[in-house]
């Protein structure tokens, strides 16, 4: 029996990187989003393999689940030198689509799965004698073909093709001429549809489709940064590229054209962030993106602006490490290296948003939170949710919203009298004056070091004089939890004693897996961490719990060591539930992990073993 | 160590510039720095500079990075800000200061460790931007502050204090200067204030990059003999290029030599910069001369000093960036945030 489902089932394009494919798989997931349908659409490229295979899932998730599923009902089978490991990876009753044109590489022919075979490059050297337009209707047709196959709403990816091509009218035709050609040879030639199928639905709502690395970029926009300095990598690249394309629209004079920003790419990490500490200690709200090894690069001046409390944004898409690792997979693996950050005794905020809508929101704010902690602040994305499409509610901003300058003494301040001393404590609070360079002709200047210093600014190797500082520092850590996003708890129906600790790209794999644990008759309450340090809510959460499990994507269980070592937890409290081999975490790996560790839990109670 | 307040007592008799100010408010905390050592001389330059220049001496950002040399800014210019950042990354500290103000003068102080070993990519990266500020290295051919290593300004062949011999090729800031298209070159001696003060001026009012390398013996590590960098070397070797003279704004000049000797550079600011001939076939305008010049002068065992390349008509950073006049870390809201109606649009662009 093949598979059969409605708005539900996984799809997976096996490409060659630089043939087109991109923009119509992506038309062809957009077409199922206009259908009202929610779907999860995901990149996976790898860095390092000869020919550039690519592949590009899309799951059709009619009950809104966007984490990744795992497993592949319909391959698109499109590239000769992956095809062997492409038909193996289809599920049982899957669908398994090819071109039909030549002969199928040799292989063991699997007879578990339903071959559909569509002779693409015959419609196409028919249709078309241009190499290059061989090319790319290849991948229309195939949309066309599938659009059948699915039952999908051909007129939808025709309005795709025409707002797409809006200003290359002549390539709208052509277009729409290649989908219906694929649309009618599958109509003709199979039962259409097949089991797998989509119908138009109302779940999609006011959500918009947007990858995590613009919205951030966008949320830099929006929150005032003016300086961006940084340096190429993979998986960070587009944060800047997405900065410096809305910057372009939104951030010139409308009258003398000239730029209200100032975009570096710089000659290391080292120097962007560099350069953010300059332009962030001379006033400016300044951000770095980078990755992992750009992290590594920039600890010593993180040390700088944490000790001469200078406010900073970097912005770390992780991927997985040591080294360079597997640079074009995802992790969760630089909580660790971020939140201690540098040589001495240091400690940094971290943001940790879910998805694109929090990478807006948080990388905005972030700009807020340095301003008003006078610290560097780390917004952690991951390659899952920076370089995938994703659906999220719309992104807001309030109008009235006031970007929080933090406390800055003006030269009507000075000139009022107010004392100042860079580093001195006035309000209880922790934090510090500080005035920008320039503003007094004879107050208000000081001098910037990383060396210590007493509450005036002051070159000072006494003892006390640091002490007092560093113990400052500490309290401004416990200011910082009153202000940053607070853990968000949702507590299951019935009471009780196990827990659940997750964040960042985790989030929606780790919901539909709550729900799949419930459905198994297992009680969990959630939390959600979305802040560094930690809001007292989580140390409530772990004491109200006998167990909680602690979800994320690296070998070496980051969050639990940081909740550990933080709030002084009983190491024992807190089960790893831990993904890391590089792809999206999904709802049956945590569902089946917590399952398995429940099952063995739940046979010595905590209370009794330890009574 | 503590910070060491000088009294400030103006006699009214001390001479004031043109805002009013004396040189004792362009000065800072004494120097803790080697009684004698040149880079307490570069300090006395610059604060000579700025009170000729009547510099408003809290529109100078001084930044630095680590080095006896680096630690300098706290030596001079007490009411500037300044900012003594780490070992090699002054360059780009500036560079981002410098885009956050566009208004204020960036005056960047490091070492020969600092700029031509650890910072040696920041230091090209920085001029090769044309990033409008005075760049100088008190350059000691040593690490002064970790006691005496070989720096990578090191003659080969020159002998350390404890007389190791130096077998690495030397870099010449100078020339690596020129070539990555600092728009204003120029190399000094600490002991020579007549030649160093104007030079510091007029890379003061140059806008762009502006590099100046100042030999500046270090007292406790490299001023024995076997030294490339001592006074008595630097003394012995010096080949000054040019005599040169400033003016800021464009009074009238009154040159007292001959005319066939002077050249006039005009700068954007208006400042006239006035080169008094030394080297006859010297053209401080052209850069391929320049790199030329010193190279053979080098190959005899001259220190080229002077002026080495000017170009009065140099862009800077903001300039290629096209940045608004007004300094980025002034706009607010208004002229930062698109609003609610831009993102949601955006957002329907987005469905
Ligand atoms: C990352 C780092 N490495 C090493 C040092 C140690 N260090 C301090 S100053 C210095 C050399 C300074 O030499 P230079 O810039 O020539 O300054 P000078 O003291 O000679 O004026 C070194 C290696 C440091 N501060 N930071
Ligand atoms: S060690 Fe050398 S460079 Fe450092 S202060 Fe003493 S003389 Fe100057
Ligand atoms: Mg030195």
């Amino acid at each position: 029996m093949p598979l059969t489902a409605v708005n539900d089932f996984v799809i997976r394009f096996a490409n060659v990187n630089g043939s087109g494919s991109a923009s119509a798989n992506e038309m062809f997931a957009r077409a199922i989003m206009r259908m009202g349908i929610p779907m999860s659409p995901r990149n996976v490229f790898p860095s390092n393999i000869q020919g550039l295979p690519t592949w590009y899932e899309v799951r059709v998730t009619e009950a809104g689940h966007l984490g990744a599923r795992g497993g592949t009902d319909i391959m698109v089978a499109m590239n000769p030198q992956t095809y062997n490991a492409d038909v193996a990876a289809v599920e049982p009753d899957g669908y398994l689509i090819y071109d039909s044109t030549r002969a199928m590489p040799p292989g063991k022919p699997r007879t578990d799965i339903h071959l559909i075979g569509i002779p693409l490059t015959a419609i196409c050297n028919k249709e078309y004698s241009d190499p290059r337009q061989r090319q790319l209707f290849k991948n229309i047709i195939c949309i066309g073909a599938l659009a059948a196959l699915l039952d999908m709403d051909i007129t939808e990816l025709e309005k795709l093709v025409g707002e797409q091509y809006r200003t290359k009218e002549k390539l709208i035709q052509p277009n729409i001429h290649a989908l219906h050609l694929g649309h009618a040879y599958a109509k003709a030639n199979f039962k259409c549809p097949i089991g797998l199928r989509l119908q138009r639905s109302d779940k999609v709502g006011d959500r918009i489709l947007i990858e995590g690395n613009a919205a951030a970029a966008l949320g830099a926009v929006y929150g005032g940064a003016t300086v961006c300095a940084w340096y190429p990598i993979t998986p960070s690249s587009s944060v800047a590229e997405n900065f410096t394309k809305f910057c372009g629209k939104h951030r010139h004079d409308p009258a003398t054209g000239e730029a209200r920003y100032a975009i570096v790419q710089a000659e290391d990490e080292i120097a962007s962030i560099g350069m953010v500490v300059g332009a962030a200690w001379n006033g400016a709200r300044a951000f770095t993106a980078t990755s992992g090894p750009g992290i590594s690069l920039m600890q010593e001046l993180f040390g700088f602006a944490y000790f001469a409390e200078i406010p900073s944004v970097i912005i770390d898409v992780q991927r997985a490490g040591p080294s360079t690792g597997m640079p074009t997979r995802t992790q969760q693996c630089d909580l660790i290296n971020c939140a201690y950050a540098s040589h001495g005794d240091t400690k940094h905020i971290l943001l940790l948003p879910e998805d694109a809508a929090e990478a807006f929101e948080f990388t905005a704010g972030a700009f807020d939170y340095a301003d008003r902690l006078q610290t560097p602040v780390f917004v952690l994305l991951d390659l899952d949710i920076g370089m995938n499409h994703r659906l999220c509610r719309p992104l807001q901003w309030d109008d009235a919203r006031r970007y929080d300058r933090g406390k800055v003494m003006t030269a009507a301040d000075l000139e009022a009298g107010k004392d100042f001393g860079r580093y001195t404590d006035v309000d209880g609070d922790a934090i510090p004056f500080r005035t920008y360079p320039g503003t007094h002709p004879t107050k208000g200047g000081y001098f910037t070091r990383g060396t210590s210093h007493d509450a005036r600014a002051r070159y000072s190797e006494e003892g006390v004089d640091y002490v007092e500082g560093m113990q400052r520092l500490l309290r401004k850590h416990d200011t910082a939890k009153g202000i940053l996003p607070r853990p968000l708890r949702r507590d299951a129906d019935k009471p009780t004693r196990f827990g659940v600790i997750y964040y960042g790209s985790t989030a929606p794999a780790m919901h539909e897996a709550a729900e799949i644990l419930t459905a198994r008759g297992h009680t969990l309450d959630l939390m959600r961490v979305r802040a560094f340090p930690f809001h007292q809510d989580v140390a409530s959460f772990v004491s109200d719990h006998d167990f909680v499990f602690v979800v994320e994507q690296n070998r070496d269980a980051q969050l639990r060591s940081l909740i550990v070592n933080e709030l002084d937890i009983d190491p024992v409290r807190l089960v790893p539930i831990l993904h890391y081999d590089g792809t999206s975490i999904t709802a049956r790996f945590i569902s089946g992990a917590i399952s398995d560790r429940l099952d063995a839990l739940k046979v010595t109670p905590l209370r009794k073993a330890m009574s | 160590m503590t910070y060491l307040a000088k009294p400030k007592f103006h006699h009214p008799s001390l001479p004031k510039n043109a805002l009013g100010y004396t040189r004792r408010d362009y000065e800072a905390a004494t120097s803790t720095l080697c009684a004698g050592c040149g880079h307490d001389s570069i300090s006395a330059a610059i604060i000579e500079a700025a009170f000729e220049m009547a510099i408003e001496p809290h529109r100078v950002a001084k930044i630095s990075g680590i080095g006896c040399s680096s630690k300098t800014p706290t030596y001079f210019l007490g009411a500037s800000h300044g900012f003594n950042s780490v070992h090699g990354r002054m360059p780009s500290v500036l560079t981002g200061a410098n885009l956050a103000n566009r208004d204020l003068i960036y005056l960047g102080i490091s070492g020969d460790g600092d700029s031509a070993s650890i910072g040696f990519g920041q230091f090209a990266h920085a001029l090769r931007r044309g990033v409008n500020m005075t760049y100088i290295v008190e350059n000691n051919g040593v690490y002064g502050l970790t006691k005496g290593q070989f720096s990578a300004t090191a003659d080969r062949g020159s002998k350390s204090k404890k007389g190791v011999v130096n077998t690495d090729n030397a870099i010449d800031l100078v020339a690596m200067a020129l070539q990555l298209g600092a728009t204003f070159v120029a190399r000094s001696f600490s002991g020579d204030k007549r030649q160093l003060v104007p030079i510091i001026k007029a890379a003061l009012a140059h806008r762009g990059a502006a590099f100046i390398d100042v030999i500046s013996p270090c007292i406790a590590f490299n001023n024995h003999p076997g030294s490339t960098k001592s006074l008595d070397y630097v003394r012995a070797h010096n080949e000054a290029v040019n005599a040169l003279d400033i003016m800021i704004g464009r009074e009238a000049i009154t040159v007292d030599y001959e005319p066939g000797e002077v050249v006039e550079v005009t700068q954007h600011d208006g400042s006239v910069l006035t080169l008094r001939k030394l080297n006859e076939d010297y053209d401080a305008s052209d850069r391929v001369a320049a790199m030329n010049f010193l190279q053979q002068e080098a190959a005899k065992g001259r220190i080229v000093t002077g002026l080495l390349y000017v170009d009065g008509d140099a862009d800077d950073l903001h300039r290629h960036f096209n940045t608004v006049a007004t300094p980025l870390n002034q706009l607010n809201e208004p002229e930062l945030c698109p609003g609610s109606k831009a993102l949601d649009k955006i957002n329907a662009g987005l469905r």
